[in-house]
């Protein structure tokens, strides 16, 4: 029996793009009147992978990494240089309309909702841009209603949303026409604590139950360690890790962070097979490589020595991890 | 100018120049501008060009060679003309940012007189230029020596000109701050504006020359404030008015100004009053 | 749900929520319709100094004055979303025209029907009336339908040309003003007839952007006078076709200039 084909391949893709240069200040101004430099940025230099149907992937690298050109990419948007990128069998650039129909885009930054239309309209509308029969997109759009809490929300224009609400309704915007792959690109930027949980639990729901293609780009670090079985790490057009959360951390370091808060905040807190990190008043924060001593006998050694309060271990924050990664990187930029 | 005068104006030159060089960035607008206006002041040199080679009679108010300089004036400076409010105000009003134009250490109506002078000028420097350059050296080359721009008709006239050019700029840039306070009346304020565009296109004679409409409107279109941004001074750098006469010119353009001024500072007190009850 | 439907849902909806703003809408339109009149005024006020144009009256000029008052008004109506293009791909908008499973065309004529130039649309209407009702003429059907056919023609013209300005948003959004000398200053002129011109201009006018074609040509056959450049009326009649034809063309280029911004990205 062959091998299913893998839903999204991409295999070597190169892109440049040609960036002009302004020089500051009022001479630099006149000065570009007449002329313009330019240079030629490598936003990506032959990056791979290829993902299953119904995986839920995050896609992480520090700013100028290449993430959204990647994405613009596999949206069918950009085309590349050079390189092969195949979608549920299509060549996204190639086929436009009808690879686009097959996919849903929401960018946390900017809404796809007409900005004076009440959020059923608009639903509406996508419902007639993307053909969707009535029949398909009732049910569709009420359980995405339903799911979402967007009821009260269906009259008001877009313009009158909150940016948590807002994004809600750009999710099921994205979803209307069903597509078996879903882009996010910062759903959760801004958000208040209690809108990212319900976007967070939405879009595991719809991975877990639903089997839809999720590739997730954000800064937000929360995001991927609640979401993501899988994680790349793009940085300077290369991709430098690709593998589960704990692959990716594990590589980095094995380190973990034991913080303690002392009852009393004078005490000097030190220990031969620790590292101080962080003091904040009460509380000490040590870094421990636990295969040179063990969290038990760290824990002993510290509370034997000083009154606790409280104290919890933890793995060190994801975007450490990744920064070291980027520092580990030799095609890193300097400081 | 003392010290503590340079400083005092310091926030002003401050945001005239920051504008100015924001400005200046639209080099591709720039051209495409200026070739704009060289396609208004080709098509409407034609048009004259008929008009008076039709016509039986000699006399005429105006000379075609009167008009064509006018013309060219017309479109070098049409920048400097306050057919348009600031778009970057309009923003601030809609976004309701204008509200943070009270918590600046300035004297607001000056604030705002500084932005429209900004506004006023740095497309105009970048246009009028070339466009002069265009319209006196280029053109005879082209063989088009009769539909050149003349130099002004004598250095009286010239001295004269320098004069009402200053004037006509601090008269359009009070119309222009009024243009753009009016903005802070949303729906009302847009109207506002359009009133007054329509009335400065017209009546500064910037369409027609002032000069060529019927006898029996020529004392209406000379008293009312507009033909102090075109005509009167274009009209004296052709010589049509005499330079001794220029002193009329600029007590025309003066005491508009002020008016439009006081008006001015009274109406954006009232409107920022209304921004900060209503909330922006 | 096919095309045109598409464009009507599209079209409904701009309206409507133009309509929203009765208040400030009328006020727009009303400030037009003075601001194209004292236009006209300006006209008449030159034919009352001078008396005529080169042997042409104040109604032929009205007759051209109107038709292509009117199909510019009727241009920008449907072209808006190509206006201000500019403004979309500045702001990162296009991206989402090209992830809907639409051509970035019928998207862009959705984007608004605009009722803003309503005023400049009375107001040619009120002119080519005036021209209608002064000139010494037979209104016979196929007059009319040439005059019909012209003003649909001129729209496509001035449709093409804002199509373009569009397009060369893609290189630069700092450039779109270049146009407004052929829209804006494309309207100015043909509201005199081409024969006043100089040549290199008509010519320009005949057969780059054909403006002449879609408004004096097939005007002189109108008015049913000779054309003293020296056509035949078989050429005035079959001018208008220049304009669907430059339409077509600008829409090519679109489609280049597409091309282009999905292998830059910008």
């Amino acid at each position: 029996m062959p091998q299913p084909q893998p839903q999204i391949v991409v295999e070597d893709l190169v892109k440049t793009f040609r960036v002009s240069e302004r020089a500051p200040g009022v001479w630099g101004a006149v000065r570009g009147l007449v002329h313009r430099k330019h240079r030629t940025v490598r936003a990506l230099d032959g990056i791979s992978f290829t993902l299953e149907a119904g995986e839920l992937v995050g896609y992480i690298g520090p700013n100028g990494a290449g993430k959204s050109t990647t994405v613009k990419i596999l949206a069918g948007i950009l085309v590349p240089e050079s390189g092969r990128c195949e979608i549920l069998g299509r060549v996204p650039w190639k086929e436009r309309i009808a690879h686009v129909a097959g996919i849903g885009v929401v960018f946390g930054q900017r809404t796809q909702l007409w900005w004076d239309l009440p959020v059923a309209d608009s639903f509406e509308l996508l419902r007639d841009i993307y053909r969707v029969p009535q029949e398909r997109h009732v049910p569709i759009r009420d359980e995405l209603i339903a799911l979402l809490d967007l009821e009260p929300l269906l009259d008001m224009p877009v313009r009158q949303l909150s940016l948590g609400q807002r994004m809600r309704c750009d999710l099921a915007a994205a979803l209307l026409h069903a597509p078996p792959i879903l882009f996010l690109d910062e759903p959760t930027i801004g958000l208040d604590a209690v809108s990212k949980l319900a976007i967070r639990d939405f879009v595991t729901r719809l991975n877990r139950e639903r089997g839809v293609t999720v590739i997730l780009t954000t800064h937000d670090m929360d995001d991927i360690e609640a979401l993501c079985t899988r994680v790349i790490v793009i940085a300077d057009g290369h991709i430098l890790s690709d593998g589960t959360l704990s692959e990716l951390r594990n590589r980095v370091t094995r380190e973990r962070w034991l913080t303690v808060d002392l009852v009393n905040p004078e005490e000097h807190v030190q220990d031969p097979d620790a590292t101080l990190i962080r003091r904040d008043g009460h509380r000490v924060c040590l870094a421990f490589d636990p295969q040179r001593i063990s969290p038990a006998e760290l824990i002993q050694r510290v509370t034997s020595a000083h009154a606790i309060r409280d104290l919890f271990v933890e793995n060190p924050p994801i975007e450490t991890i990744v920064a070291r990664l980027y520092g580990e990187s030799p095609r890193s930029r300097q400081p | 100018m003392t010290a503590t005068t340079a400083i005092a104006l310091r926030p002003y030159a401050a945001i005239v120049s920051a504008r100015f060089r924001m400005l200046l960035q639209y080099r591709a607008a720039a051209i495409g501008g200026l070739w704009t206006q060289i396609f208004f002041g080709l098509v409407f040199l034609g048009v004259y060009d008929a008009f008076y080679r039709s016509s039986l009679q000699q006399a005429h108010p105006m000379s075609f060679a009167q008009v064509v300089t006018y013309v060219w004036l017309g479109q070098a400076l049409w920048a400097m003309l306050p057919w348009n409010p600031d778009g970057e105000v309009r923003a601030m009003v809609r976004s309701g940012a204008v509200a943070y134009e009270l918590c600046r250490p300035v004297d607001l109506y000056g604030l705002w007189y500084a932005r429209a002078l900004a506004w006023r000028t740095a497309p105009t420097v970048l246009r009028a230029m070339p466009l002069c350059l265009f319209a006196t050296v280029v053109l005879p080359l082209l063989g088009l020596e009769e539909w050149r721009l003349a130099p002004p008709a004598s250095i009286e006239s010239a001295i004269a000109f320098a004069a009402a050019f200053v004037c006509m700029l601090l008269l359009g840039c009070a119309l222009t701050a009024l243009m753009n306070v009016s903005l802070l009346w949303t729906l009302n304020g847009e109207g506002a504006v359009l009133l007054m565009a329509a009335s400065v296109t017209f009546f500064s004679g910037m369409i027609i020359p002032l000069p060529l409409f019927p006898d029996w409107a020529q004392p209406i279109v000379q008293a009312l404030p507009f033909a102090g941004l075109v005509d009167l001074p274009f009209r004296v750098y052709i010589g049509h008015i005499p330079p001794h006469d220029v002193v009329a010119v600029l007590r025309h353009q003066l005491l508009w100004t002020i008016a439009l001024v006081v008006f001015g500072r009274w109406l954006l007190a009232r409107g920022m009053r209304r921004i900060v009850v209503q909330g922006g | 749900m096919n095309a045109l439907r598409l464009y009507g849902r599209y079209a409904s909806i701009s309206l409507r929520s133009q309509l929203e703003y009765r208040a400030s809408f009328l006020m727009q339109a009303g400030g037009q319709f003075m601001i194209t009149g004292l236009e006209f005024l300006g006209i008449w006020a030159l034919f009352a100094r001078f008396g005529s144009i080169r042997g042409w009256a104040l109604e032929e000029i009205a007759l051209f004055y109107g038709m292509i008052s009117i199909s510019w008004a009727i241009a920008d109506a449907f072209a808006r979303g190509f206006d201000v293009f500019g403004e979309i791909v500045k702001q990162g908008d296009f991206d989402r025209l090209l992830l809907r499973p639409r051509s970035t065309v019928l998207q862009l004529f959705g984007h608004e029907l605009t009722l803003r130039r309503l005023g400049r649309f009375l107001q040619g209407a009120a002119v080519l009336t005036f021209a209608i009702v002064t000139v010494d003429v037979d209104w016979s059907a196929d007059r009319v339908a040439l005059l019909l056919l012209t003003i649909a023609a001129g729209a496509c013209t001035f449709i093409g040309l804002v199509i373009l300005q569009a397009t060369s948003a893609f290189w630069t959004t700092e450039t779109l003003e270049v146009w407004n000398a052929f829209t804006y200053g494309g309207v100015t002129m043909s509201q005199y007839p081409a024969e006043i011109y100089r040549p290199w201009f008509r010519r320009f006018f005949t057969f780059a952007i054909p403006l002449a074609c879609v408004n004096y040509f097939p005007g002189v056959a109108i008015l049913g006078r000779p054309d003293p450049l020296g056509t035949s009326l078989a050429f005035q009649r079959l001018a208008p076709l220049a304009g669907p034809i430059f339409l077509l063309i600008a829409l090519q280029v679109w489609k280049f200039g597409v091309r282009h911004y999905r292998s830059t990205g910008s």
